[in-house]
């Protein structure tokens, strides 16, 4: 009894299924008869639709390469720098004798771990900017002083080889580590790994290459302006220890006639904060305490994670920016479907009327030019999905910008093509399904 | 077949139309029946009410005031899906301008009626072929309608008609369009079809067309104004 009746049910779905089949082979004929209209019809959807895709994916390239470059930076650090302060500049030119005193000092590092709560690891940087030679290759070269944990608290990663150790810091080696463009223009044919630089007098040996890029772009031209890459592009690190002995804390950089000097213990210092909650806290405390200390502004404090928060408020704005500027071209284009299926209803009055006399329900009309809408955003939406995949991978090979087509994004394009096919069709099917059978049959 | 149960049966059938402040009555009380294997013709002045009449007939429309039995059932209350169906199943049309759906080939154009019925694809293409043989289209199923001659196009039009076995066929001028040779031609069919049982109501202009059918009804003004049985 119960078998009965289910095989009934499935003849009755296989009729079904047989007859959503014909009604759309009855569609694509209609659509095939005037296939030039039909084709112009779904460009709108095809353009919406790839727009959408397209715009949005270079959109979350966009964002998904600044939010890399921040994040290289470490969400739970604070970033202190020194700069000169401003009204400094030109005292330099006064006297030979005057040294330039500015910028972090190691006092600074001991008040805000002895002051400052949940402060959990400190790494102090020494930039010095001097001439890296390899016999007769020579890079103008920012040489960072800094410590063995400085990679790992930086989400940098070294490339080949090693970074340096606590104990060539406390030894104060005369390693280095090379940043991959420095690493490239000093090395260009051999291994720099075992081989050896030198700086003034000093040779240092390299241990070890940073990799260019965390996951970022695939050619080297679109990582100009990275923050992670640039960085640590033309860098080349040595222990902290060993670059405070061999360069003291005076600098001397070479004027056109005289000597500038200037006295900085530390260029950078990097503070990570245990808890990510505290870290905007954090970052207020450390600059009261620096303000305290400081009669100038010689620093400057960079919070990644505000960027990072600023960077996905930018972001949000973009995708609503987008995502109105899609919705619209959608809109265009649906109302153009409805255009054209507004001028087949009239067309196709005979048609109907032929239909209607022949045992046709309203429905039946309803379903009939529905189908056909659909089938035209449909395959619009198809089109433009392709389309839409396919033009961030030109855009990021001319462009050399970082594209991200989303897994939601053609789905959700698509459909609300769909959606539009509906929406827009069921105006001009309801017209065409309630016109009087005997008015449709005379129309000519 | 039973000759004394009516198929068709009007009983003082109005027809008015609206327009702005006239009203226009076309028909003005009609009364009559017809039987199983009829072939009738109707005839009349323009704008007597032929075309009302038939729209009526065919379950096109429906009448201000009176009752319509067709077969059993009161066609003149009905709802439009109802109406729907009743076209379907159990009426035929033969159109002037053969009305046929130019996207669609022969077979498919016959297979009309029974896609709105929900036949089965195999059963109604199989059907469909037979109609198509029947009126002598056998070798053309695949053609599409403007690459047959006016005469063809009727065929299938009769085919389409025949293919859901209904009660009735009605025809609007059906040879209207036709030259003489192809008009007769169809005529002919419809005798044949005639003798085979089916029932036809034809409107015409025609004088020597009327007198092939069984039974001419004349119009006048919304009115009956003779009922002649001719065979
Ligand atoms: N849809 C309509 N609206 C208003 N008047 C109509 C309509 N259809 C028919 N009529 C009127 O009804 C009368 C009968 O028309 P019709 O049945 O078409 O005549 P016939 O087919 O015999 O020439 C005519 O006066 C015509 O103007
Ligand atoms: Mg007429």
């Amino acid at each position: 009894m119960r078998g009965e009746s289910k095989s009934f049910e499935t003849v009755r779905h296989d009729l079904k299924w047989s007859r959503l089949k014909r009604t759309v082979r009855l569609g694509l004929k209609s659509l095939w008869m005037h296939r030039l209209r039909s084709m112009l019809t779904a460009l709108g959807i095809v353009f919406g639709v790839c727009s959408v895709i397209a715009m949005l994916a270079i959109g979350e390239g966009a964002s998904h390469e600044a939010q890399e470059q921040i994040k290289s930076l470490g969400s739970q650090n604070i970033i202190l720098t020194s700069v000169k302060p401003p009204d400094e500049q030109k005292v330099s030119n006064t006297g030979q004798s005057y040294v330039l005193d500015y910028g972090l000092k190691y006092s600074d590092i001991k008040a805000i771990q002895s002051t400052i709560p949940g402060v959990s690891v400190i790494v102090p940087g020494r930039i010095i900017r001097e001439f890296v030679w390899n016999i007769t290759q020579r890079v103008d070269c920012k040489i960072m002083g800094t410590v063995p944990w400085y990679p790992s608290m930086r989400n940098q990663r070294i490339a080949r080889g090693r970074f340096f150790t606590e104990q060539e810091m406390t030894e104060k080696s005369n390693v280095c580590v090379l940043g991959a463009e420095t690493a490239e223009k000093l090395f260009p044919l051999e291994s720099p790994l075992g081989g050896s630089v030198r700086v003034g007098e000093a040779y240092y040996r390299v241990i070890g290459v940073m990799e260019a890029h965390a996951n970022g772009p695939k050619t080297p031209e679109a990582s100009v302006g990275g923050g992670n890459t640039s960085e640590t592009l033309n860098r080349m690190f040595i222990p902290l220890a060993t670059a405070k002995t061999r360069y003291g804390e005076v600098l001397r950089k070479r004027r056109t006639g005289s000597f500038e000097q200037e006295r900085v213990a530390l260029h950078e210092v990097t503070v990570k904060v245990a808890e990510l909650g505290e870290v905007v806290n954090v970052s207020y405390a450390i600059e009261a305490l620096l303000k305290r200390n400081h009669k100038k502004k010689d620093y400057e404090i960079t919070v990644p994670l505000e960027q990072l928060k600023r960077a996905e408020r930018t972001k949000q704005i973009f995708n609503i920016v987008l995502g109105s500027i899609a919705a619209i071209s959608l809109l265009v284009g649906g109302i153009g479907i409805m255009n054209i299926m507004l001028a087949s209803v009239t067309e196709r009055t005979r048609e109907i009327g032929i239909r209607r006399a022949l045992g046709a329900k309203r429905r039946d009309i309803v379903t009939q030019f529905l189908v056909e809408t659909v089938m035209l955003s449909g395959a619009g939406g198809i089109i433009g999905v392709a389309l839409g995949m396919a033009i961030p991978f030109v855009v990021t090979y001319f462009a050399k910008m970082v594209t991200i087509v989303t897994f939601w994004s053609p789905v959700v394009a698509f459909s609300i093509s769909g959606l539009v096919g509906v929406v827009f069709g069921i105006y001009p099917a309801m017209r065409a399904a309630n016109m009087d059978p005997v008015e449709a049959l005379r129309h000519e | 077949m039973d000759h004394s149960k009516p198929i068709v049966r009007l009983e003082d059938v109005h027809k008015r139309y609206q327009m702005g402040f006239v009203t226009v009555e076309a028909l003005r009380g009609l009364s009559f029946e017809i039987h199983p294997g009829e072939y009738i013709s109707i005839m009349g002045p323009s704008g007597c009410g032929k075309s009302t009449l038939l729209n009526l007939l065919g379950c096109l429309d429906r009448p201000s005031t009176g009752r319509y039995l067709l077969g059993e059932e009161d066609v003149s209350k009905m709802e439009d899906d109802d109406l729907s169906a009743i076209r379907g199943k159990r009426l035929g049309f033969v159109f002037q301008s053969y009305n046929l759906i130019q996207q669609l080939t022969v077979v498919e154009n016959i297979e009309v009626p029974l896609y709105y019925q929900h036949w089965p694809e195999e059963q109604s293409r199989a059907v469909a072929t037979e109609m198509a043989k029947r009126v002598g289209l056998g070798s053309r199923l695949d053609h599409k309608p403007f690459e047959l001659s006016g005469g063809q196009q009727q065929r299938v039009a009769i085919a389409r008609a025949l293919a859901s076995d209904p009660l009735v066929i009605l025809a609007d001028e059906a040879t209207g369009n036709l030259d003489s040779s192809s008009g007769r031609e169809i005529l002919d069919l419809f005798d044949e079809l005639n003798g085979q049982g089916k029932t036809f109501i034809m409107v015409t202009h025609d004088e020597d067309t009327a007198r092939r059918a069984s039974r001419a009804i004349r119009l006048r003004d919304g009115l009956l104004e003779s009922d002649t049985r001719l065979r």
